[in-house]
């Protein structure tokens, strides 16, 4: 077969062709090469391309953040630069175990640490909708590959919304599981009781398909459990479905009028879809969760990343002794973003400093927690915006890190609650794509791909960004 | 909680074993002292009786049963490693 266009083609569609004989595996694979060829030199969403790995099923691209065996694994740092890991990730290997069959490693800002790609130190990538703007963070690879058919699903991370954020700007399906669903075995770890490994994908069905194939108890990440079984959905209406709207979620400063339209008009369809929807409160959890969640993250990465000392593996620069080549190490292989968080967590956990930054902020993450717990008493879902803004030019916020990190101002409540939630595309503003998030109570994965899926068909989004439509 | 100062910066960072050039220490300093300003916010809430979150969800101790499992070789161990030395890994004298 010839023509295969991979910017219209989803995962679930792929994997029919090949099991009816229409598509070769060889020939899916080479389709996306050829894409990858065409259109990767302006986007660089992928740090590396593999050589066929073989396998019969659907190809998948990986965020650089997760291990592949005998491929480099750089987390977009210097640090990781040469480092090939001899193991791969749990997720990594379900997907090979499944067929699927790895394309290559996606872009990340280092340590996924960012909320635009341009903390790579291997370059920025650029949204598919318009060059000249970043695809979010920390996943922008990931997203862009996908939005760009150059992948037709991918695997991302997300600690306060590097799934979420740039599907938002990309225009695809992002999950971020329910904290514990997904293992994060052989993942460079970012801060452990945020980091959920998640789908990103062109549409509803394929984003809960990979997630059924990633999730799932295991051995090696303690802090897994079993998941409820993975219903594809079906239902193109929204009977009985309870729509919370966070006020602090959709109100917030800095929302920009064209993002509140296109949500408010998204949640008018799914009103018209037979949901109920109505206004509700998370009155500490938006206006305090950014605070808690740059307390709690720093604090987790400055402990995560002691690991980097240039002793076992990563970039060890020259020192007289020990000390100062485990400096002169991490001064040479962290980029200012980590730094800049590793000081801010030490500080944070510093004696002196840790009542009232770290232990305030474990405070007020139960705070964010019960608010949350008691909003899912009364619905099913919560709707608002994922970003308060649409893809944002390269360089706009690269000399201000308070102004980035408003980016995942309304992702990063639900992040601290552990709580899943996918971002569904409802619209353009600007010619560039709207993200609605949908938040849902823990393991409740089921009601979003639900929800988002009947969304999707009444909404009608077209994910094939405008400039590569013929 | 005001501003962090320069030596606080440097005691930081000799915590976290970073070295630091001189410009990374001023804009460090200046960006610190914003952040930080920002996230105190979580010192405005009464937070009194209200138990830290550590984790999003709700399990302790997971078991594993003490028993040998299969692990990676020494070659395998070593195979990222800047120096090795037999089956250690070698750096400058402490």
């Amino acid at each position: 077969m010839t023509g295969i266009d991979t910017l219209t083609l989803g995962a679930e569609e792929a994997g029919r062709l090949l099991e009816s004989g229409e598509l070769s595996g060889a020939e899916l694979y080479a389709a996306y090469r050829d894409a990858i060829e065409e259109r990767d030199p302006e986007l660089h969403a992928y740090l590396a391309v593999c050589d066929d790995p073989g396998g019969d099923g659907v190809p998948i691209a990986i965020k650089d953040v997760i291990g592949t065996k005998g491929v480099p694994t750089t987390a977009g740092s210097k640090m990781l630069e040469s480092y090939v890991p001899v193991y791969d990730a749990t997720v990594t290997a379900k997907c090979k175990a499944h067929g699927l069959r790895v394309l290559g490693k996606t872009n990340t800002d280092e340590f996924a640490m960012g909320s635009s790609t341009e903390n790579s130190a291997f370059g920025p990538t650029r949204n598919p909708w318009d060059p000249a703007r970043v695809p979010g963070g920390s996943g922008g690879g990931s997203a862009a590959a996908v939005a760009a058919g150059l992948a037709p699903w991918a695997l991302g991370s997300d600690t306060g919304g590097s799934i979420k954020q740039p599907a938002a700007l990309c225009g695809n399906v992002g999950l971020r599981p329910t904290y514990g669903t997904v293992s994060r075995y052989g993942v460079v770890a970012f801060a452990s009781s945020l980091d959920q490994v998640g789908p990103v994908a062109r549409n509803v069905r394929d984003c809960a398909l990979l997630y059924s194939i990633i999730s799932g108890r295991d051995d090696n990440d303690s802090t897994t459990v079993e998941v409820p079984a993975v219903e594809l959905p079906t239902a193109e209406d929204l009977r009985g479905l309870r729509i919370g709207v966070p006020r602090e979620l959709n109100d917030a400063e800095g929302i920009e009028p064209g993002v509140r339209a296109s949500v408010a008009r998204a949640l008018e369809v799914a009103a018209s879809l037979g949901a109920s929807v109505e206004e509700c409160s998370l009155p500490r959890s938006v206006d305090y969760g950014l605070a808690c969640y740059y307390l709690i993250a720093p604090a987790e990465a400055s402990s995560n990343l002691a690991r980097y000392d240039g002793v076992r593996y990563g970039l060890r620069s020259e020192g007289d002794d020990f000390r100062s080549m485990v400096m002169a190490s991490r001064h040479d292989g962290l980029g200012d973003e980590p730094k800049r968080r590793i000081m801010l967590g030490t500080y944070a956990l510093s004696s002196g400093y840790y009542d009232a930054y770290y232990g305030k902020a474990q405070q007020v993450r139960t705070v964010i927690k019960r608010e949350h717990d008691d909003a899912f008493a009364r619905f099913d879902v919560l709707a608002s915006p994922t970003s308060p803004t649409v893809a944002f030019p390269i360089g706009a916020k690269a000399d201000n890190p308070l102004a980035m990190y408003l980016s995942d101002l309304l992702t990063i409540p639900s992040c601290m609650a552990g709580l899943p939630g996918l971002n569904v595309p409802c619209g353009l503003s600007d010619g560039l794509p709207v993200g609605l998030q949908l938040v849902g109570a823990q393991f409740s994965e089921n009601a979003l791909f639900r929800a988002a899926y009947a969304l999707e068909l009444a909404l009608g989004f077209d994910p094939v960004p405008t400039r590569y439509r013929s | 909680m005001a501003d962090i100062t320069r030596d606080e910066v440097l005691h930081v960072a000799q915590l976290a074993r970073l070295e630091l050039t001189d410009d990374e220490v001023t804009r460090f300093q200046e960006q610190l002292s914003a952040i930080l300003g920002a996230v105190s916010k979580v010192s405005e809430l009464d937070l009194r009786d209200v138990p830290p979150t550590a984790h999003p969800l709700e399990i302790s101790n997971a078991w594993a049963d003490d028993e040998p499992r299969p692990c990676l070789s020494l070659d395998e161990v070593f195979a990222n490693a800047p120096d090795r030395d037999g089956d250690l890994f070698r750096v400058p004298p402490a």
